[in-house]
């Protein structure tokens, strides 16, 4: 408790120059330069879709967007290389949590589809499509839900990964075709950025899903062939006392 | 003549960049044949730098328009002469590391590395070729998971602490340069790096953004006093992991740094005051962390520490840029390729030594000498570049250090230099002496593989060799299309 | 005073609050928390900012920033969660070595 009480009686002050000084730098700032919202209206008819700031995450600055994919999914690789322990949970659910879960799945799966056409020309996409996608995976997986065992192997890792792939796919193909990185022909450019979109959504559900869960799905007759292969790997995996 | 003209037009640029991505989708989807993909992938990384090299001879620096937009409606790739060594330093180490992995990783570790190694080595690519700051925020952010990922592989509980601290303290320093990207852009209302650097004058908003991202890179850098998350991080994770993190991970903060200091803040930067600052902690960091290394009975910890204090080496680069600019400039070029190679070198002989004996406990280092001569050489070539005695690439880069500072009569900065050579000898041959001698109780002695001892010495040897490529490296630098301002070539 | 300013105000002083909180603290799950705020400060400057002209629409290039900077935050929130998780469960504690509680 002394160690707190002396450090936050240092760092007080420090943090309030701090605050007041960057304060008074957003204070300092002068009009808003408008040239790069301009250009954006001015394109975005070429780029596709009518809503601006779909326009620009999709198109203008698409290629975040595909390494904001890329780094989702490795966050799930990062959790999975974790081993965490799966919950051993046999208690069968709340049953007011199961029977709004039954409701709400559909619900949300359809308000998914919503957010994600809508996109186009209103605010959505395919990442608050695909929040919401993962928000009624998390119901489900709380409600004790879990993937059937034939699908946790390649199916789930096609899903995971179906969303980057495709944007990568997309990527390399106008890269030969075009000779720019994700310059999207006019013409098509809305359909592709439809199927970027809904590829997207799709995995962006279950990566966020996935995630939620924190332990790797393995199937159960699996489980005891791969823990035997994890005793014989720790060994001399540089570890050093 | 077709072939010559087909390798001239082709993107190599962004074959950097969408090679390791695909290969990452890759090894995910078939875990099974992860490694081979992850080797010829790291092959063609090396192939991709050489064909970029040769577009850049041709043609000067390059510029790429992603999606078709220019700035600022779009981001831009930029590659220039220093780019072009980044990459060529990522390309090369990444081959070594791959290399040496292939045999390193049990097969159950194996699966989960090589994705996120794929990741890693094109959030590096994806970082030396951007040209965006907002860009490269998210690059930064590619590359600290991997990052943090890898050092928490081995799963045991140093590991796993190293890594979260790792994890907070790089989450930290980009919140702080997103910062800075935001009040810069609300500012000037674009984030492209060469529109910004035209617009960009001394205001208050454009302070803030300039102390928000330095702290940040020099976090991300580990500069003294925000190197605490070093050591435990890259003395716990696996040799090869610890080898990418001292050897690029640390420089690619430090690159952005540099470019931001010397083409976007260029107006603000000739202030004494900052570059004193700057010195003395770079002074500091050569000094304690050199001691620091000194003390250490672990030969992993030794070598993170003295990252540290080679780290410090760098930052002498601002107070010595001020006037005769240009050699700082080379120095620090020269050091970090050859700091690069020199110490992914080390890491990977520690690593070998930790496989063979089981440990890393630098007394009980029982005759490596006779037992693993590969590994042994690999760590003396290496500390030779690192102690900076000629011929390597170290010894030029302190050499051009001593020279700016001589020229500048910063005898100060001389003495702590010269200090910090003597501290490095002392630690090196420390360790050098304990491969000779028996250890007090002899050890069981695993076999080290061939890909691994060979992979450590080729990395050092190819330090040692940078000490006679001086010419070729600096006209290679000077490949760059923005105009010599204030005597530092960019 | 604009409101835009006033938000964006409020965005640094959520960036102070977080950052004391992930020096203060030593529990790691409130390191993680004090992070979440900083991140939201942050984008909170991006946002309000990018509305300060008035009668002009937003800037969408801040809101697609600020959405590129939701999906890393959740990530890294994620691993940083599933970080503590196995540190918690490894030395028995949910902070970091040198600063375990009482």
């Amino acid at each position: 408790m002394n160690r707190k009480t002396l450090l936050l009686v240092l760092l007080l002050p420090l943090l309030l120059t701090l605050t007041a000084g960057l304060g008074y730098a957003v204070l300092s700032l002068p009009e808003q330069p408008q040239y790069l919202p301009k250009l954006v209206i001015d394109n975005i008819n070429e780029s596709g879709v009518s809503h601006p700031v779909t326009a620009v995450l999709l198109n203008f600055r698409g290629y975040d967007t595909l390494l904001e994919l890329v780094v989702l999914l490795l966050a799930l690789l990062a959790v999975w290389s974790l081993n965490m322990p799966a919950a051993e949970d046999k208690t069968s659910p709340n049953l007011v949590l199961d029977i709004l879960t039954r409701l709400l799945t559909p619900v949300l799966i359809l308000v998914t589809a919503y957010l994600l056409w809508i996109g186009a020309h209103a605010p959505g996409g395919a990442f608050q499509a695909g929040s919401v996608l993962a928000a009624s995976g998390v119901l489900l997986l709380l409600g004790g839900y879990r993937i059937s065992d034939k699908l946790t192997g390649l199916p789930l890792r096609i899903i995971l990964m179906a969303g980057p792939s495709v944007f990568i796919l997309i990527a390399v193909l106008t890269l030969l075709l075009e000779g720019q990185l994700l310059k999207y022909p006019t013409a098509q450019a809305g359909l592709l950025i439809v199927i970027i979109e809904t590829v997207a959504t799709i995995s962006i559900g279950a990566t966020l899903a996935a995630l939620f869960l924190g332990a790797r799905p393995i199937a159960t007759n699996r489980a005891t062939a791969s823990e035997k292969n994890m005793d014989q790997g720790s060994e001399k995996d540089g570890e050093h006392k | 003549m077709e072939i010559q003209n087909a390798f001239m037009v082709f993107p190599w640029a962004v074959a950097l960049i969408l090679l390791p991505l695909a290969s990452a989708l890759s090894c995910f989807l078939f875990p099974r044949i992860s490694r081979t993909l992850g080797l010829i992938t790291s092959f063609g990384t090396v192939v991709s730098v050489v064909g970029l090299g040769w577009q850049l001879l041709e043609h000067g620096s390059y510029r790429h328009a992603v999606g078709g937009w220019g700035a600022p409606l779009g981001i831009e790739l930029y590659a220039d002469g220093l780019s072009l060594l980044m990459l060529a330093t990522t390309a090369l180490v990444g081959f070594a590391i791959s290399v040496y992995s292939t045999t390193y990783f049990k097969p159950t570790l194996a699966v989960k590395f090589w994705p996120i190694w794929m990741c890693l080595l094109a959030a590096l690519n994806a970082l030396f070729l951007s040209a965006d700051i907002f860009n490269l925020y998210v690059t930064l952010e590619l590359l600290g998971l991997s990052a943090v990922a890898l050092t928490a592989l081995t799963g045991s509980k140093e590991a796993l602490s190293g890594a979260m601290r790792y994890l907070l303290a790089t989450l930290l320093a980009s919140l702080a340069y997103l910062l800075g990207v935001a009040l810069l852009y609300h500012n000037f209302g674009s984030v492209d790096i060469a529109l910004l650097a035209k617009l960009i004058e001394a205001s208050p908003a454009v302070w803030a953004s300039l102390g928000l991202m330095a702290a940040g890179l020099m976090l991300k850098t580990a500069l003294f006093p925000l190197h605490f998350w070093l050591p435990p991080a890259h003395g716990s994770a696996p040799a090869p992991v610890s080898a990418v993190l001292s050897a690029l991970v640390i420089k690619a903060s430090f690159y952005i740094l540099l470019r931001l200091w010397f083409t976007l803040f260029e107006p603000l930067v000739d202030s004494e005051a900052i570059n004193t600052i700057l010195g003395v902690l770079g002074c500091v960091a050569i000094i304690w962390g050199s001691i620091q290394a000194l003390r250490q009975t672990r030969l992993k910890l030794l070598i993170a520490y003295s990252t540290v204090a080679q780290i410090g080496y760098l930052f002498l680069v601002f107070p010595l840029s001020a006037s005769m600019g240009s050699v700082a400039w080379n120095a620090v070029a020269y050091l970090i390729i050859s700091h690069a190679l020199a110490k992914s070198a080390m890491f990977l002989s520690a690593g070998n030594l930790l496989f063979f004996g089981g440990h890393d406990r630098i007394v009980d280092l029982d005759r490596v000498v006779q037992r693993l001569p590969l590994t042994a050489t690999a760590f003396a070539l290496a500390g030779v570049s690192i102690m900076g005695i000629p011929p390597s690439g170290g010894f030029i880069g302190k050499w051009l250090l001593l020279e700016a500072a001589m020229t500048q009569g910063r005898w100060d900065l001389v003495a702590v230099m010269i200090i910090g050579g003597l501290l490095a000898a002392a630690y090196i041959f420390k360790v050098i002496g304990y491969t000779f001698s028996p250890a007090e109780v002899s050890h069981e002695a695993q076999s080290v593989s061939a890909s691994m001892q060979w992979s450590a010495l080729l990395l050092a040897v190819g330090a040692i060799l940078l000490g006679f490529l001086y010419v070729p490296i600096l006209s290679i630098l000077n490949i760059s299309d923005t105009t010599i301002v204030s005597g530092v070539g960019l | 005073m604009n409101p835009a300013n006033f938000f964006a105000l409020i965005g640094i002083v959520l960036f102070s609050i977080g950052l004391l909180g992930l020096i203060i603290n030593s529990h790691l799950l409130r390191k993680i928390l004090a992070i979440n705020i900083m991140g939201s400060g942050v984008f909170l400057v991006l946002v309000a900012l990018a509305r300060r002209t008035e009668n002009m629409p937003a800037d969408p290039v801040p809101h697609a920033m600020v959405i590129t900077g939701i999906v890393v935050a959740i990530s890294a929130t994620a691993l940083a969660l599933t970080l503590m998780l196995r540190v918690a469960s490894e030395t028995g504690h949910a902070t970091l070595p040198d600063e375990v509680e009482e």
